[in-house]
């Protein structure tokens, strides 16, 4: 007797939860309508759980800030927008699903996502479908905007070969020609080193190189190999915590008296994340905060930091960026829809106050790549502050290191 | 060529060590309770989180003595509150209550100490290389190897040797027998669960001074462990040992020649097992079946 | 207590199966119309069924069989990638490519069966893990072929073509859902139509009493190898539309976290009934879907509800209706 009373209490129990999840489910789009002007609604796919989180927050974090800010001024059109933002955890069923989500249930205007490349680019086939307009702010994949390029999708982030062509001459200019590689096996990987390999073999560079699973931990073998090798410069290709573990281990082993360092990109949330002696090199950032001789950004990291306490990376730049670019947008084509924005954006110069550094900052209209400078310097051991952690040496202009929209493969297919 | 293969031995001692050290605690789990631990990496990530909070206070030698204990607590806590209640129902419960587990610790792990990498400090002394010719041998590595082979010649002692461990070792085989006796077989399982609870702990402060800390450091831990485990042989704690060191010493023998495919090696080895002996290596016919 | 309970089946009266029957299909075949009222999206009963098929497949084993296998999301994404390369590769045809992807399911999880089918309870957890992530492995390695880590894609699902007539399913809208809905119910039919047979039967038999049905002389091996083997490739099947609904496939199909999600969606539901993985998986897909929506501690919750699950509901949803309704 007592166990049916008990299976009872379960079953009220289970209606409970499910009524009251049922009303959540009901009461959402009602109280939406219910407030007056509808918002102009930009979603937002990032793995925030994952091995990607912590730039998948940062792109997030950039995104809310220009939300705030253009609120403030008015919003887009008159209306004022709302960023919706979805974990797609590092899974692409999750991104397609989410991306559905937003796009049939939330009626989103607008995109972005996904740090990981092979979300985004899932995604863009389900926007191009529906003919939303698409930004993938950090994303970087080649094909993106080069051989899978859509008339959907705009990017603000760099292509390796822009990464690997920028840092290169530089690294041959500074230490030699001769190069030995630690690259992960996967595709981002491949295509770095065949860029980094292009731009070398044009200045007359030799190399040798492993490749390597993507999360491997214990570096030694390959080092040893390397340090056989007695290169100029170790380029370390590999990403997120096993970049860092790299590092660790090349400096554990004494490596940097014998070559130097280098790679495309060391980002600041990875080098603040490496003990004093790993945070060295000379790497690529796609954007950097500490730029002393330009006044908008200095106002707009003293703005992020008072707003969230964090200095700027290039990924939180992304997210800021990707905002403004659909306030511009709109505010060209006077709408949001897909193929209006994508037509207005063709060649596109973002003002001075969203590019944040020196020269024109457009989106390519061949390809809808962003072309911005590239910040080619050293990463050393914090100097002023705690993110003071990279000193710009160059700055080479993307379109320089980009080559020609031919090059990428991208043949543009407008939609019908 | 002599530098190379005295590397890749060493080298693959060192992996295999920390395979070990994981999947004798996991052994010591399943052995007893009939439970698959999915949160063992998860515990392996707080005992490395823990001595990263410690060391500021403790120093890096307090941490390391105090976190894999504190870690050992915790499962005490949890053992106590959730894996009690499913100790004889169907095997499909406990790995649904661990896996559970799992996604809670590491979304805990990544609310607390954030979803960046964190590095841990080493003291100076173990991070030099032992000497300029064996520069790819630091201090740090031999102490690893060190720690693992004390931790695995206390365990085993132990169990020989102590009359809790003589319990375990009986519960093991038969249990029932061994309740019958007047022993506390609560007591005993949970006690057994700290035990593997306190060696993933333990290689999550040597792991962390290796590869620094982060939410998902012990997945890429747990597999090589469960190989490890049916390798050797389900039921047997040598078997455990052995299979751990074998596939260590596959995967940094095989990043000689080729080292994409490291990984792969572990599975390869894991499917000719299954194919020729099926019970591992030094299984027993019956043990968990 | 009578025959009917003993063997956990319990018998509804005559008129009410069909009843039931026809109130699920009523409310699968309404979908389009009442989800969105709801603050639903078709998408979403899209993954609903297809997880709820693998999950169902996963049932014959897990519920019906009394077998655990913990690596059933391995013969999930084999499916998928084989849809996947199918279309991509060798051929633009969308049921050419369903075929090819469960039968690589299937017969992957057919051969593998052979090599554990003996081990049982824990170890056989294990083994099914292990070779599940094998497949993972395989899948994000192999750049050239499966697209590695990045996943498998370009490719599509193509329209469908019955002589004179045309499906097209390309739209991911109210047709494609209608297409899966179709797809699964003739699994569906399938699965029942073995369940109730001669075969099925032994299998609860087998689950009740191991040692008992071995006594009676069932060649209890075989049985549990044949009912791994068939529920590999219905789970397959509903890879191959996990595909064709995502367009790609990507590795962490085949990991072992989906394998977990397909069992708890089997036990929330209730693992010895034949709908109740549907409603599991509903029940989850909607939750995590929520959830996830609503906080980035979205894997607290989904690891609370596993344990609270465990815990608290291990019959499940239709598990505890059955118990009362058989007291």
């Amino acid at each position: 007797m007592s166990q049916v009373t008990l299976s009872v209490r379960r079953r009220t129990f289970l209606k409970a939860s499910l009524a009251l999840g049922a009303s959540q489910a009901v009461g959402a789009p009602f109280v939406i309508r219910a407030l007056g002007d509808e918002p102009v609604k930009i979603g937002m796919v990032n793995p925030l759980t994952g091995v990607l989180s912590a730039l998948a927050q940062s792109e997030v974090d950039g995104a809310k800030h220009a939300e705030a800010e253009i609120n403030k001024k008015g919003g887009i059109l008159g209306r004022q927008v709302q960023l919706l933002v979805e974990d797609s955890a590092n899974d692409v069923g999750t991104g397609v699903q989410k991306t559905s989500k937003l796009i049939d249930r939330d009626k989103v205007d607008v995109i972005l996502g996904d740090v990981n490349s092979g979300i985004a680019y899932a995604m863009s086939q389900v926007t191009s479908e529906k003919k939303v307009f698409h930004i993938v702010p950090g994303g970087h994949t080649d094909p993106i905007t080069g051989t899978n390029c859509k008339w959907n999708v705009f990017r603000v982030c760099n292509t390796t070969t822009m990464d690997a062509s920028a840092v290169t001459p530089e690294l041959v200019k500074r230490f030699g020609k001769k190069w030995f590689f630690i690259t992960p096996d996967y595709a981002y990987g491949h295509t770095l080193q065949d860029a980094f390999i292009k731009a070398l073999t044009k200045l007359g560079g030799t190399y040798d190189g492993d490749f390597l699973p993507i999360n491997n931990t214990d570096f030694s073998a390959t080092l040893i190999k390397a340090r056989a090798y007695k290169p100029n410069v170790l380029l370390n290709n590999m990403g997120g915590l096993t970049q860092i573990n790299c590092m660790k281990q090349f400096t554990q082993f004494g490596m940097q008296k014998q070559m130097a360092l280098g790679g495309a990109l060391f980002e600041l949330e990875s080098i603040k994340g490496c003990p004093p002696e790993a945070q060295t090199g000379w790497w690529d950032m796609e954007w950097w905060w500490n730029q002393p001789n330009v006044p908008e950004v200095v106002k707009f990291v003293a703005d992020y930091r008072a707003a969230t306490k964090k200095t700027p990376s290039a990924r939180d730049w992304f997210g800021y960026v990707s905002m403004h670019t659909v306030r511009l947008g709109a505010e060209k084509a006077k709408s949001l829809e897909g193929p209006k924005l994508a037509a207005a954006l063709q060649d596109f110069e973002l003002p001075p106050d969203v590019a944040l550094q020196p020269g024109k900052v457009r989106y390519r209209a061949g390809d809808h790549e962003l072309m911005p400078n590239i910040f080619v310097g050293e990463a050393h051991p914090p100097k002023s502050g705690a993110d003071d952690v990279f000193t710009v040496a160059a700055l080479v202009p993307g379109e320089e290191a980009a080559g020609s929209v031919a090059d990428t493969g991208c043949t543009m297919v407008q939609p019908t | 060529m002599a530098q190379v293969i005295l590397f890749n031995v060493t080298n693959g001692l060192i992996i295999g060590a920390f395979y070990v050290l994981m999947a004798l605690g996991l052994s010591l789990i399943l052995n007893l309770s009939n439970v698959i631990n999915f949160a063992h990496g998860n515990f392996l990530a707080l005992g490395g989180y823990l001595a990263f909070t410690l060391s500021p206070t403790l120093g890096y030698w307090g941490a390391l003595l105090i976190s894999p204990l504190l870690t050992a607590l915790i499962g005490v806590v949890v053992e106590r509150l959730m894996i009690r209640r499913i100790y004889n129902r169907d095997p499909v419960y406990s790995l649904l209550l661990t896996f559970g587990l799992a996604f809670v610790m590491q979304d805990a792990a990544r609310y607390i100490w954030g979803p960046n990498g964190l590095p841990m400090g080493l003291p100076d002394a173990l991070a030099q290389p032992v000497t300029v010719d064996l520069f790819f041998i630091t201090w740090y590595r031999i102490f690893m190897v060190t720690i693992v082979i004390v931790a695995v010649i206390g365990l085993f002692a132990f169990l020989r040797y102590t009359r809790i461990g003589l319990r375990i070792r009986a519960g093991t085989l038969d249990l029932e027998t061994v309740a019958s006796l007047g022993v506390n077989v609560r007591h005993l399982r949970t006690f057994n669960f700290a035990v593997g609870c306190l060696l993933a702990g333990l290689s999550g402060v040597l792991a962390a001074g290796q590869i620094g800390l982060n939410p998902n450091m012990g997945d890429d831990l747990l597999m090589p462990s469960f190989i490890a485990i049916i390798v050797g042989g389900v039921g047997s704690l040598i078997g455990t040992l052995f299979g751990g060191l074998l596939i260590g010493m596959a995967a940094a023998l095989t990043t000689v020649f080729y080292p994409a495919a490291s990984e792969a090696v572990i599975y390869a080895i894991l499917m000719i097992v299954l194919l020729i002996r099926p019970r591992g290596l030094l299984g027993e016919e019956g043990m968990l079946s | 207590m009578s025959l009917a309970t003993l063997t956990g089946v319990a018998r509804f009266p005559e008129g009410r199966r069909p009843l039931v029957l026809i109130a699920i299909w009523a409310v699968l075949l309404t979908v389009p119309f009442w989800l969105p009222l709801l603050g639903g999206y078709t998408a979403l009963a899209g993954r609903v069924l297809v997880f709820g098929l693998a999950a169902m497949g996963l049932n014959m084993l897990l519920g019906f069989t009394g077998v655990l296998s913990f690596g059933h999301a391995a013969y999930f994404g084999l499916g998928a990638y084989g849809a996947g390369l199918t279309l991509r590769y060798l051929v633009h045809s969308t049921p050419l490519a369903m075929l090819a992807g469960t039968l690589l399911g299937g017969l992957a999880g057919t051969l593998f069966g052979m090599l554990i089918v003996r081990r049982r309870g824990v170890y056989f957890a294990m083994c099914t893990i292990a070779f599940g992530q094998l497949w993972y492995y395989l899948a994000y390695s192999w750049n050239s072929f499966t697209g590695g880590f990045d996943g498998l894609r370009d490719f599509h699902r193509e329209a469908v073509g019955f002589g004179p007539l045309t499906l097209d399913i390309t739209d991911a809208g109210t047709p494609f859902y209608y297409f899966l809905l179709a797809i699964f119910a003739a699994a569906v039919a399938l699965m029942g139509l073995l369940l109730r047979s001669p075969f099925g039967r032994t299998l609860l038999a087998i689950r009740e009493n191991e040692r008992r049905a071995r006594s009676l002389g069932i060649p209890v091996e075989r049985h549990i190898w044949l009912s791994f083997s068939i529920s590999c490739f219905f789970t397959a099947l509903a890879g191959t539309l996990y595909a064709l609904l995502n367009n790609f496939a990507d590795p962490l199909a085949l990991h072992y976290s989906l394998s977990g999600y397909f069992v708890v969606m089997t036990v929330i539901g209730g693992m010895r009934t034949f709908w109740g993985p549907l409603l599991g998986a509903a029940v989850f897909v909607v939750l995590q879907d929520y959830i996830s929506s609503m906080t980035v501690n979205w894997m607290s919750f989904i690891g609370a509800i596993f344990i609270l699950v465990v815990l608290f509901f291990p019959r499940g949803l239709l598990g505890t209706r059955r118990r009362i309704a058989a007291t």
